[in-house]
């Protein structure tokens, strides 16, 4: 099993070696003369006004946060599926379900929870 | 054969497979989109007058990006910007390595897989390695500075990170059916016959899979972090030379691996339609005749068809005597095929031989089935417009997700009463 693990190292390894081979033959051939204007950043032509690096959205947060909350769900799903179908083969597998049920809905009345307050809505209304 | 070459060459397969299909994918495209917007694509660049229907262009391609100068703006945060081009390529290239490419066989006690590293946990190691690419892009999105990049990468991570709980969900029912996480597991319980696979068990999971699949990839009807009429290129807008190659190549690189593991989970992997993997086997003499002679027909009547086209003066130069060059030589070698066939073909083959036509023919049709897939994703980009974001979010987020969680319901209660 380990030495599984140990392919995958070496798998990465050996395609982050590929792309820094290329980027080394690629920083041999190609020119370089760079121009203030050359590496200024790019907004159309425009001259740019300010830092791109302001705040942003709070929505992209709030998404964010509630993925990880249901991400986590999905993970403690796995094992509990992986061992279904050997349950069901023993006559036990309807304590699993309920369990299961019983899991789900906890989220799923969170998930309501998020949807009534409004916070899967990507269109707001602040004012009511 | 000894260990670790087997090792090496497991690496260096799926490597080569990646790096193979790319180009390819690049010209179906390009050639795709031409023939559905009723033109005639790429044809133009050529090698000693051989076009081969435009495929010397991401040659092309990849030398003209090789010799353009790399800017890196001044305004950029160094580390980062480059940084974010290795992370989106190597981990769109090491989802790959758990996925099987034929049967497994057993020999004197070894078990022998046609996949880089058969792990017990294959199908949470995808997800794991699907939601790494989120770091390529929005960090390739903040750290060039530049207001369309940023923009980009926020879209696309929160994109991402929505249709990642539908695919993960979808993939519930399916480890219910097959008890276990191993991807080659999934492919052996679906068998040979096509209506024990999982799209006819689970053709919901499938569907949210297929949709969330083109959401993870960035690709249209969902290719808003790059959508060029609103953000130029969103998140890659800074990059150029071969760090915008790199993006490039882990776009591709990512429809090969979505296209490879819905092919995997619901299409039967490298089963092929009614052929058993015994059956293969016992018969692999007469499969593998039958297979070259069909290539070697198929040889000899593209070649004519080829030099049939041949006009003296269509161009007045090099490029007129393509078809020939290609066709003589197609023609040839259906007959040497067919000759060899017929002095050859009739002698015995070894265990070993027969298990490795077995092994070839699967990796053939799981190729030819993820190719088919691939194609269907550039035949969607080319056909559904765009959405808007919020239709986005709300199908991710309100359709799919309550979709995938009765799914999996569903799919309990029928396990329970079968």
């Amino acid at each position: 099993m380990l030495f599984n693990y140990s392919n995958v190292l070496i798998f990465s390894l050996v395609g982050v070696g590929f792309i820094l081979v290329t980027l080394l033959v690629g920083s041999l051939m190609r020119p370089k003369n760079p121009t203030p204007e050359k590496l200024s950043t790019y907004e159309c032509g425009e001259e740019p006004i300010g830092s791109a690096w302001m705040n942003f959205n709070i929505r992209f947060y709030v998404i964010a946060l509630v993925f990880v909350i249901f991400d986590v769900e999905v993970v403690f799903m796995f094992p509990v599926v992986r061992v279904f179908k050997e349950w069901v083969a023993n006559g036990t597998g309807v304590v699993v379900l309920v369990e299961m049920f019983i899991f789900l809905l906890i989220l799923i009345m969170g998930f309501i929870y998020v949807w009534a307050k409004g916070d899967l809505n990507w269109f707001k209304k602040i004012m009511k | 054969m000894p260990e670790t070459l087997i090792t090496i060459l497991k690496i260096i397969i799926p490597f080569a497979i990646i790096f193979t299909f790319v180009p390819l994918l690049v010209w179906l495209e390009r050639k795709g989109s031409a023939y559905i917007q009723d033109r005639p694509g790429p044809n133009r660049a050529a090698v000693l007058g051989i076009r081969l229907g435009g495929l010397i262009h991401p040659i092309a391609d990849v030398v003209k990006l090789i010799f353009k100068e790399d800017i890196c703006p001044s305004q950029a945060n160094k580390a980062y910007y480059i940084a974010a081009p290795f992370i989106a390529l190597s981990v769109a290239c090491v989802t790959f390595m758990v996925i099987p490419f034929a049967a497994p066989y057993t020999r004197d006690g070894h078990i022998f897989t046609f996949q880089a590293a058969q792990l017990n946990v294959g199908v949470l190691y995808i997800l794991a390695m699907t939601s790494l690419s989120v770091y390529g892009i929005m960090l390739a999105g903040w750290s060039s500075n530049n207001k369309y990049a940023l923009l980009g990468g926020l879209r696309s991570s929160a994109q991402m990170v929505s249709y990642e709980l539908a695919m993960g969900l979808a993939l519930i029912p399916l480890i219910m059916w097959s008890g276990s996480l191993r991807l080659n597991d999934i492919v052996t319980l679906q068998t040979a016959q096509v209506w024990r696979w999982n799209f006819i068990y689970e053709p919901l999971a499938c569907i949210i899979f297929i949709i969330a699949a083109f959401a993870e990839t960035n690709r249209t009807p969902f290719d808003l972090p790059e959508g060029e009429s609103e953000l130029v290129a969103g998140y890659h807008v800074e990059y150029s030379s071969l760090k915008f190659a790199m993006f490039f190549m882990a776009e591709y690189v990512n429809m090969v691996i979505a296209s490879a593991l819905i092919v995997t989970l619901f299409f039967g992997g490298w089963q092929i339609p009614f052929l058993p993997t015994e059956v293969l086997r016992e018969n692999a003499q007469m499969i593998l005749n039958i297979v070259l002679t069909v290539s070697a027909l198929l040889a000899i009547i593209i070649g004519f068809f080829l030099i049939l086209k041949f006009k003296k003066r269509t161009y007045g130069d090099k490029r007129d005597y393509e078809v020939i060059v290609l066709g003589i030589p197609a023609v040839l070698a259906g007959f040497t095929l067919i000759l060899f066939l017929l002095f050859f073909g009739k002698i015995p083959l070894s265990t070993t031989a027969e298990l490795w036509i077995t092994a070839i023919l699967q990796i053939g049709t799981f190729l030819f089935k993820t190719l088919f897939m691939c194609w269907v994703f550039i035949w969607v980009r080319w056909t559904v417009p765009r959405t808007r974001y919020d239709q986005l979010m709300n199908l991710g987020w309100k359709i799919l997700l309550p979709l995938a969680m009765v799914n999996i319901v569903i799919t309990a209660v029928r396990m329970l009463l079968k």
